[in-house]
């Protein structure tokens, strides 16, 4: 049975062009990554990993307090909290909002809680216009696609690809110098912010204490967006709180350094509420979104809830063998990489695509560069613990369980598991030459596709220890073990 | 007297746990592995009623199932002194996992923590109990060392099997590309995403043969039997050896 998951890893493992793309940019983040954590240059690096995972951990499981605090913050700098129980509540908001305002033309910068929700499309649907500001975010959208990477949107495309969409959707001569294309989007996207009516970020934390939204860039189009039209709405999942400001102290060393190699990032945002009297930039009115859509559930459940921790950084995906095969569009839902195998089934639900959690060869790559050091292995294992148990209770894929229930039995009975390896020896080995096996049946077959299978040795590790041992006086476990009691 | 953990630590006793895939498929791993610990002064067992650590059914999500065979491996080595194991990851499983299968049952998981301190891979246990990095082994050959990612990541080790290659006589190793990256491996995985897995294998094949090198040396059973099933199928000539293998040859 092959699923549509299955179906994208095929397509895109074919398409040489597309690896060497992804590869080529994956590799750059994480060399540069590796520059500036390296311990002659962030000695303290590790420490604050521990930090960030503590820091995480204290306020996901004090969130409702946490919330009430930001909420009253925010009221008390004359914003506006709006509570967002799911994807649907969350872009009707915004919709609102717009209404209200009477906004017809909307600039965003990138936010993959938008992503998450589809709020372009409701955006459009409802007559307001909106225009992504961020440049890799402003190829997906001309191109109509959803982002390849958590922090590089266009990751896939080439300068190539690039200048063919803009030559299509803008109409402009054909130039494949970045810095070119870097001044098409502007030119577009500077008569776009002078005429917007909104502004919509995310956040990448939202500070409790405060009230303030902090966001971080290197294109200052969340300046722009954040302060040039009359409305700013953020828009935030639940989980991007953190107590104190500084607390920054940690998180942006590690946000940077993480996702695009940078000590730190060009810009650095705190966003507290509308302008006030006196000063001279912001918008007349702020809204803060926080959006559950789903987190709420993960966050109930204990062993899983650090999944809450990301901070959206994609490092993970960088070091990621399989994100760096099959690529972002691949994975089903908004998160793709090792964050998004865990983070979507629990959003979706385990039905969703219950061949993600198991597309691993869980080498652990991902969990080493976390900056909050959030455990993925461990949360992939959990979920096909989930999804097998979930698969048992309804009766599917039942062969497999039986096999494991069987492995179980024999592995309990060390004679058997000995004459089991004997039988299939003295089966096997009829009209074998102890040549490794180029041709298997039907459960090895997806192996030896590719890859020969070795044959079982003539003899096994016990049957040649209890040889050697025969002629040097070998004791058995159970007289082994009494003899040591009695000495 | 010495306290009993004290006197385990002490012990030059050791159990050899040759976990089920070098008990069936790879045997000269184990013997290997028998020889150089003797040779360096310590007596071995070996348990006839072991069989696995239960981590194929524990990756693939049966964690029942998983769990009644790690019971059962608790019940025979409770009494072991040091337990050795030519595999990091299935070293890693006793130590790490053993703990979150019996997350409802405190009585196992002390027992399981308790054991998880004796239980060495193969490479840690010569460096760090015994104390030894020279095992005075001859091995003639150009090689390139795979860290396999359960050692690397769960266990970090790094410096302990290339100090021991540093010994060996004759030996020359050549780090390749991207050493750290997995072979494709990972249990069910090979099969059941067996496109991605090769996929994967394919880069880890291109790196170690852009080494020069006439084999790659592992630590794990796993990981060396898919890159042989690899190498092979592209009729490379180039091998895979257990590190007590090389260790054992002189």
């Amino acid at each position: 049975m092959s699923t549509a998951f299955q179906k994208e890893i095929h397509v895109a493992l074919g398409d040489l062009k597309l690896q060497k793309t992804i590869t080529t940019a994956t590799d750059r983040f994480s060399e540069k990554r590796l520059d500036v954590v390296a311990p002659n240059v962030l000695p303290e690096y590790q420490e604050l990993r521990d930090q960030a995972h503590h820091i995480k951990r204290h306020t996901i499981d004090h969130l409702d307090y946490y919330l009430e605090t930001v909420e009253a913050r925010v009221q008390s700098r004359g914003g506006h909290v709006v509570w967002c129980a799911d994807a649907e509540a969350a872009v009707n908001a915004v919709i609102a909002i717009a209404r209200k305002h009477d906004a017809k033309l909307a600039v965003k910068s990138k936010s993959m809680v938008s992503e998450e929700i589809h709020l372009n499309d409701a955006l459009e649907k409802n007559g307001i216009e909106p225009v992504e500001t961020d440049l890799g975010e402003y190829i997906q959208q001309l191109a109509r696609e959803r982002p390849y990477h958590i922090v590089a949107p266009a990751l896939h495309k080439t300068r190539g690809d690039v200048a063919d969409l803009f030559v299509e959707k803008l109409g402009v001569e054909r130039n494949e110098e970045p810095e070119e294309l870097t001044q098409v989007a502007r030119r577009v996207l500077r008569r776009k912010f002078l005429n917007a009516d909104m502004g919509i970020s995310g956040a990448n934390f939202v500070v409790a204490e405060s009230g303030a939204v902090v966001l971080v860039e290197n294109e200052g189009n969340i300046r722009m967006t954040t302060s040039a039209p009359r409305i700013h709405v953020a828009v935030a999942g639940i989980e991007k709180l953190i107590p104190r400001a500084t607390d920054l102290a940690v998180f942006l060393k590690l946000l940077g350094r993480s996702g695009s190699g940078q000590p730190i990032t060009s810009y650095t945002s705190f966003l507290s509420g509308p302008r006030r009297d006196g000063e001279i930039n912001g918008p007349d009115e702020f809204y803060l979104l926080l959006v559950d859509n789903g987190r709420t559930r993960v966050l109930a459940d204990k062993e899983k809830r650090q999944t809450l921790y990301c901070i959206r950084c994609g490092a993970c995906s960088n070091v990621c063998p399989v994100y760096r095969r099959i690529g972002g569009h691949s994975y089903p839902g908004t998160y793709s990489g090792p964050i998004g195998a865990i983070l979507t089934p629990q959003f979706a639900g385990l039905g969703h695509e219950p061949t993600l959690p198991f597309a691993s060869s869980l080498c652990g790559a991902c969990g080493e560069v976390c900056p909050v050091k959030i455990d993925i292995p461990r949360m992939l294992l959990a979920l096909r613990r989930d999804i097998k148990k979930g698969e048992a209770r309804e009766n599917r894929w039942l062969p497999e369980k039986l096999a494991f229930r069987g492995w179980s039995w024999v592995m309990r009975r060390p004679r058997v598991f000995e004459w089991a390896g004997f039988f299939a020896q003295a089966f096997l080995s009829g009209q074998d030459d102890h040549s490794w096996v180029r041709t298997g049946p039907a459960l090895l077959a997806p192996w030896t596709a590719t890859r020969d299978f070795p044959p079982l040795a003539p003899r096994s590790f016990r049957e040649l220890w209890r040889a050697r041992q025969s002629s040097s006086g070998w004791i058995p476990t159970h007289a082994a073990r009494k003899q040591k009691k009695d000495a | 007297m010495l306290p009993i953990a004290l006197e385990r630590f002490m012990s030059t006793r050791v159990s050899l746990f040759v976990t089920c895939l070098v008990d069936q498929f790879f045997p000269r791993i184990g013997l290997a592995m028998s020889d150089v610990l003797e040779r360096v002064g310590y007596e071995c067992e070996f348990r006839r009623d072991q069989t696995c650590c239960g981590q194929p059914a524990f990756n693939s999500g049966f964690t029942g199932e998983a769990r009644e065979v790690a019971r059962y491996f608790l019940k025979t080595f409770e009494d072991a002194d040091h337990i050795i194991v030519p595999s990091g990851s299935c070293s890693s499983m006793i130590r790490h996992h053993f703990a979150d299968l019996f997350h409802k049952d405190t009585g196992a998981q002390k027992a399981a923590s308790e054991l998880g301190t004796r239980v060495y891979e193969f490479t840690e246990f010569l460096t760090s109990v015994a104390q030894i990095d020279d095992v005075g082994a001859r091995y003639e050959e150009v090689v390139t060392f795979h860290d396999s990612c359960h050692a690397l990541r769960e266990l970090g080790i790094k410096s302990a099997p290339r100090r021991l290659l540093e010994n060996v006589r004759g030996l020359e190793l050549r780090e390749m590309k991207r050493v750290e990256e997995c072979c494709g491996f990972g249990g069910t995985f090979s099969v059941k995403l067996s496109e991605l897995s090769s996929d994967m294998l394919n880069g880890k094949i291109q790196s170690i043969v852009a080494t020069g090198a006439s084999s790659v040396i592992g630590l794990d059973a796993s990981c060396l039997m898919h890159i042989e099933g690899g190498l092979r199928r592209r009729g490379l000539p180039v091998r895979t050896l257990h590190l007590a293998e090389v260790l054992a040859s002189r």
